[in-house]
């Protein structure tokens, strides 16, 4: 009799054990495949955030709506688990090991900002999920030999070499001189790497290289020097206070540069909040919704932009597009792998080549996205104050003619 | 003129954190509070300017507005908080007030947004020297209302009953106790018209930088530092360090490059200590 309580308590012990597993780590439940993602819905990120989120659950119900994955003959659909991460790298690393171990999500989603991207990176690779990620460009996440990691996006360094590349062109060939103020973080950092690549390349000079902290809220000093001696392309990039805190003093200072390059202009809502004083900066970015790439699913960008502005009643920004196109890899690599082996869909996620309404997507061996080139548009409003955002380089994208050089502050 | 520019940049951002530290070399003389909420008290003005001039009123409305609103929510956060740590040990304090701003980003970051913003003045620029010196409006409008609250504020601790009050306590709160003072509503006071002095300078702030939930600890620290280099209960000397301030961060930023800048600051702050600390051994000696 004993023996026998024993025996029963045992089976029952390990049928529940194998249960519970079994629930705990189905990455696939019934017909849903799940994917995981930490976002910042709360903290200093929290509008990237939630415009990362945004274009995470449009494409989800696009794609649930127009057939789902259709995998080993079966079709699925994507949900996803979300969970804040506060905007701190710390968190963000926990959820990741949350999801993967509690949660079992066997495949995720990118977070907001290079920052959280690199806290989570390790955690993916160590349990060997695949990420694709949306929102984290800085060069240092694609030099660390990640097999799993996998952005959509361009990296930091590429984000304003075009406009180097464009002045120098304008220049006739000759190289320029470059005045430039960088934040001191990452990012920021990376966008620097670029331009002294870039500058090499062409044989342009920099003449100012200044590097703003991060708690500075004032460019008085660097553009004193600006105008004094008179460069041909100022660059900026300082996420969107640097952005904004720019185009403000600029306009204050009357700062007179042929060309003005930066960063996170979009974010920044620049010709919102700075309405004409923000005309002629050029702003690097990673989609522009009249660019002309194509897809099944959201047709083309502007098509996209409507249908966003539709669900969530503002024009989307490129966090928001590049995080759509996040799905619509996932969704390919599944259906070229057949399997939800998480080893051959991270092979398949490494074989993609494909277009989307956001832009050609391939990735290289550390993991971005090396058939995107970045775009420029450059903020061009008319005499009622009115600004718009034109696509003016590359020139096969461009919408606009560029205007260059910027007319002198006397002059407008 | 680089220099000249210098020199009146630096003046005119070393009078706007002066009044900033000015309202906390207040509170910290006479409380014995350090504030480390100041900095978040004066985002908050800021937000209130900000908001003024969505709703198209002129931001500069916001230096009257936001000080009055600010000076109840100094009054709230005394009658909440504050009164239950002003007479214990500096470090509850400080550990009450990092609560506070820690409250105050996340409450701000919820009801406002994690967006940087900014209100637009259009106060145009003045130009010197033809072109080469460029000022803009906004600056010196910020400039010269801080110069008069401070000035007001000079006056106001002189001649009024209540200032008179305030400064009985800061000397000696038990023998003002004693002479019919009521302590704790000049501790209310004084950490309403502190918050009202962030409020101006947030207002300030909104015009002529920008704002974010996040931003305050900049301010606390640079506050803070002017008031340590001044030393308390000394409100000229406040106002002297900081134009001082801002005058040798320019230059720093000017000859040692933008990523010095607050180093430099630092640095400058390590030596005065020493230097008060070698100038006070002395003293102990003579004394002996």
């Amino acid at each position: 009799m004993k023996i026998k309580n024993i025996i029963i308590t045992f089976v029952s012990a390990i049928a529940i054990l194998f249960s519970t597993s079994v629930v705990s780590f189905a990455k696939v439940v019934g017909d849903k495949i799940i994917l995981g993602a930490a976002i910042s819905l709360t903290g200093k990120y929290s509008s990237n955030g939630v415009h990362t989120q945004n274009g995470y659950n449009m494409a989800v119900d696009r794609i649930n709506e127009m057939g789902g994955v259709k995998v080993g003959g079966k079709t699925y659909k994507f949900d996803i688990i979300y969970y804040d991460d506060e905007s701190n790298p710390k968190r963000a690393a926990q959820l990741a090991e949350r999801l993967i171990s509690q949660d079992g999500v066997e495949f995720m989603l990118g977070p907001y900002s290079s920052g959280l991207t690199k806290a989570i990176a390790p955690v993916t690779e160590k349990y060997g999920v695949p990420m694709v990620e949306a929102n984290g460009a800085s060069r240092s996440l694609f030099t660390k030999g990640y097999k799993y990691l996998f952005a959509v996006l361009a990296p930091a360094n590429l984000y304003l070499d075009v406009a180097i590349e464009t002045a120098v062109a304008l220049n006739g060939g000759k190289g320029v001189r470059i005045a430039q103020a960088f934040e001191q973080d990452a990012f920021s950092q990376d966008v620097r790497l670029g331009i002294l690549d870039a500058a090499e390349r062409t044989g342009s000079k920099i003449i100012i290289d200044d590097k703003l902290p991060k708690e500075l809220n004032d460019m008085a000093a660097t553009l004193a020097k600006v105008k004094a001696v008179k460069p041909d392309v100022l660059v900026v990039s300082g996420h969107t206070k640097g952005a904004l805190t720019a185009i403000r003093q600029i306009a204050e200072m009357k700062v007179d540069v042929p060309m003005l390059a930066m960063t996170h202009c979009d974010a920044a809502k620049l010709s919102k909040q700075h309405g004409k004083n923000s005309q002629y900066a050029l702003c690097a970015s990673q989609w522009h919704k009249t660019l002309t790439y194509k897809d099944d699913f959201f047709k083309d960008g502007m098509t996209y932009a409507a249908d966003f502005e539709k669900l969530f009643g503002y024009d989307p920004p490129y966090q928001s597009a590049e995080s759509s196109a996040a799905l619509l890899v996932f969704k390919d690599a599944f259906e070229r792998a057949n399997t939800f082996d998480q080893k051959k869909v991270r092979d398949a996620l490494a074989a993609t080549n494909m277009q989307t309404f956001y832009g050609n997507i391939k990735f290289a061996e550390g993991g971005q996205n090396v058939d995107k080139p970045m775009v420029l548009f450059q903020v061009m409003c008319d005499d009622a104050g009115k600004c718009e955002n034109k696509v003016v380089a590359p020139l096969k994208w461009a919408s606009a003619e560029l205007i260059h050089p910027i007319p002198k502050w006397s002059e407008r | 003129m680089l220099t000249l520019q210098a020199v009146l940049d630096g003046l005119l951002l070393g009078v706007l954190f002066a009044l900033i530290a000015y309202g906390m070399a207040l509170q910290w003389g006479v409380m014995n509070i350090i504030n480390i909420a100041q900095g978040d008290l004066v985002i908050l003005g800021g937000y209130i300017a900000y908001f003024m001039y969505l709703y198209g009123i002129h931001p500069a409305w916001g230096v009257i507005v936001s000080p009055i609103i600010m000076y109840f929510v100094g009054v709230i956060i005394y009658k909440l908080v504050i009164n239950k740590v002003v007479d214990r040990d500096l470090f509850i304090s400080i550990l009450a007030t990092f609560g506070i701003s820690i409250l105050f980003m996340q409450l701000m970051n919820f009801a406002f947004g994690a967006d940087v913003v900014l209100a637009n003045s259009g106060y145009g620029t003045t130009m010197l020297f033809d072109n080469s010196v460029t000022l803009p409006n906004s600056k010196i409008f910020s400039a010269f209302i801080s110069i008069v609250f401070a000035i007001g504020l000079v006056i106001y601790m002189k001649k009024s009953k209540l200032g008179r009050a305030i400064r009985a306590t800061a000397q000696n709160a038990r023998a003002a106790k004693i002479l019919g003072v009521d302590t704790e509503k000049v501790y209310a006071a004084t950490f309403g018209i502190n918050a009202a002095l962030c409020g101006v300078a947030g207002a300030l702030i909104s015009i002529t930088f920008t704002i974010h939930p996040y931003m305050g600890l900049p301010y606390t620290i640079r506050s803070f530092m002017i008031v340590i280099v001044a030393g308390l209960g000394n409100l000229p000397g406040v106002a002297m360090s900081g134009m001082g301030l801002g005058v040798f961060e320019e230059f720093a930023d000017y000859i040692l490059g933008t990523e010095f800048r607050i180093g430099s600051v630092f640095l400058l702050l390590v030596l005065i200590l020493v230097y008060r600390r070698f100038k006070l051994s002395r003293k102990r000696e003579y004394l002996k």
